[in-house]
């Protein structure tokens, strides 16, 4: 067997996923997608006592519009994302970036909480979060709370998560019609973790450039921010682009390539915007 | 419980009733405990695509999935799917291209490119195709005769009825 033993068990409800966590302690996962966790398992990276397959909670699962905002459950799989007409219509940056999430088979069971909870420092959707001034909803045994995703990311697979917490849910608030998007990122193979990647939004009362595979969580780039708010060429806020942000060098791509990604990838995204063809 | 759980699945049309431990995983399951030994195993980590099976009509990596995971689930093979002529003339293609050496790869190229083929309207750009495969490994063949006999089902089964 390539993985350690451990209990099975399943949740039919949130309150079920909250009371069996408590029951099986801190070296339980809750299991959604699996497409990270059971891989990890597969190497024994993970060994953990028990897994909670919280993956029927039928109430997490699916795409909807609320007032001002759009709703996502955390058990929504990326291809009902990439499927999903409110997405199209009204998160074309979600739209763009979940293309880019892994290959078909495993967007077909890999879920939005999940990507989130996870916390790799190369994924989309975290990134997107931040750049959408997400809210992440979370569930536990202390009752249920909102975090802003800026404040969610913590550090290298490291969330505001604590023992025992799901995410239930993300609300996004709808952006401004007038927004416009820019996603990009460089990737050696099509569905391979990026080795560079931006999320941004330019929106009139907010500007969010976000980078992931850049540092050990999603980062804003606040002197790209300014400048662009500032009305400065896209040359020279992509010269801005990395500045006074930690970057990690990994073995996609050292530190001083990832700073030149960083700086590429924000004047395509720039021009892209500028130009009147772009509708996105 | 870290015992065996009991599962009732549909797999290629069959009933399947069985007891397993938790930790084996649905493709395993299917090839040492029901004998279907065309869907393969690579790597274990969701990166080859030579596990690919159908769940509940969508392909998905039978590596990451647990055999518990799937109860109540219909899944179908590559044997499945042969035997209801749903891949014919995909198999008929990849054979005449030379879409195939050692076949490892041949079963999970298969499935996902039938599910790309089911899921359009239009013949898909061979960027798509290439898109669509880009999670299955094949080191025999340089992925080019595989993405002809596609491009060539593709025209005739979506190109043709229009
Ligand atoms: C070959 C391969 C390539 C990939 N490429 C990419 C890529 O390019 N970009 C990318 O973003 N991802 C990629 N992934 C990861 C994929 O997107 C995963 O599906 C995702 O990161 C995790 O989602 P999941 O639902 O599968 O979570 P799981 O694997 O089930 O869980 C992951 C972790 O999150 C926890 N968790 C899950 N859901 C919740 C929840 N609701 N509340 C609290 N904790 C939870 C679990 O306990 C576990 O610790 C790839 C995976 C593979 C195998
Ligand atoms: S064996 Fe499952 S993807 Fe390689
Ligand atoms: S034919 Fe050998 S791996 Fe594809």
């Amino acid at each position: 067997m390539k993985t350690n033993a451990f209990a099975y068990r399943r949740a039919d409800t949130v309150e079920d996923a909250v009371r069996i966590a408590r029951e099986e302690g801190d070296e339980a996962r809750f299991l959604a997608g699996g497409q990270s966790l059971l891989a990890a398992m597969n190497f024994r990276l993970d060994e953990p006592t028990a897994l909670i397959d919280i993956s029927r909670i039928e109430d997490l699962r699916g795409v909807s519009r609320g007032d001002g905002e759009i709703v996502i459950g955390a058990l929504t799989r990326h291809a009902d994302v990439e499927a999903s007409p409110v997405i199209a219509e009204h998160l074309p940056l979600v739209a763009a970036a979940i293309r880019e999430v892994a290959h078909p088979a495993i967007r077909n069971r890999g879920t939005f909480g999940g990507s989130l909870a996870l916390a790799d420092p190369a994924a989309e959707l975290p990134a997107c979060a931040v750049a959408l001034d997400a809210r992440i909803h979370i569930a536990g045994p202390g009752g249920a709370r909102a975090v802003a995703a800026d404040d969610f990311f913590r550090g290298l697979y490291e969330t505001a998560l604590e023992p025992g917490e799901l995410v239930t849910h993300v609300t996004v608030p709808l952006p401004a019609p007038e927004a416009r998007h820019g996603f990009a990122e460089l990737a050696r193979r099509h569905g391979d973790y990026a080795m560079t990647g931006l999320a941004m939004m330019r929106a009139p009362e907010r500007t969010r450039v976000v980078y992931f595979a850049l540092s050990e969580r999603p980062v804003r780039a606040r002197a790209a921010e300014a400048a662009i708010e500032r009305g400065a060429s896209p040359a020279d806020c992509a010269a801005v682009a990395d500045e006074g942000l930690d970057v990690l060098g990994d073995n996609s791509a050292s530190e001083a390539t990832k700073r030149h990604y960083a700086r590429v990838l924000l004047r395509r995204a720039l021009e892209a915007i500028a130009s009147p063809e772009t509708t996105s | 419980m870290t015992g065996t759980q009991s599962i009732t699945l549909h797999v290629n049309g069959e009933a399947v009733h069985a007891h397993v431990e938790p930790r084996l995983p649905l493709v395993d399951f299917l090839r040492e405990h029901l004998g279907l030994t065309g869907t393969h195993v690579g790597c274990a980590h969701g990166v080859c695509g030579a596990c690919s099976l159908r769940v509940d009509g969508r392909v998905v990596r039978g590596c990451l999935m647990l055999a518990v995971q799937a109860d109540g689930a219909t899944v179908e093979t590559l044997e499945g799917l042969s035997e209801r002529v749903a891949l014919a003339d995909l198999q008929d293609a990849f054979h005449r291209h030379n879409a195939l050496q050692c076949g490892f790869c041949t079963a999970g190229m298969l499935l996902t490119a039938a599910e790309l083929l089911e899921a359009r309207d239009s013949v898909p750009a061979r960027a798509e195709i290439r898109a669509h495969i880009s999670g299955n490994y094949c080191r025999c063949t340089g992925y080019q005769a595989i993405v002809d006999a596609v491009a060539e089902v593709a025209a005739n089964r979506i190109g043709g009825q229009a």
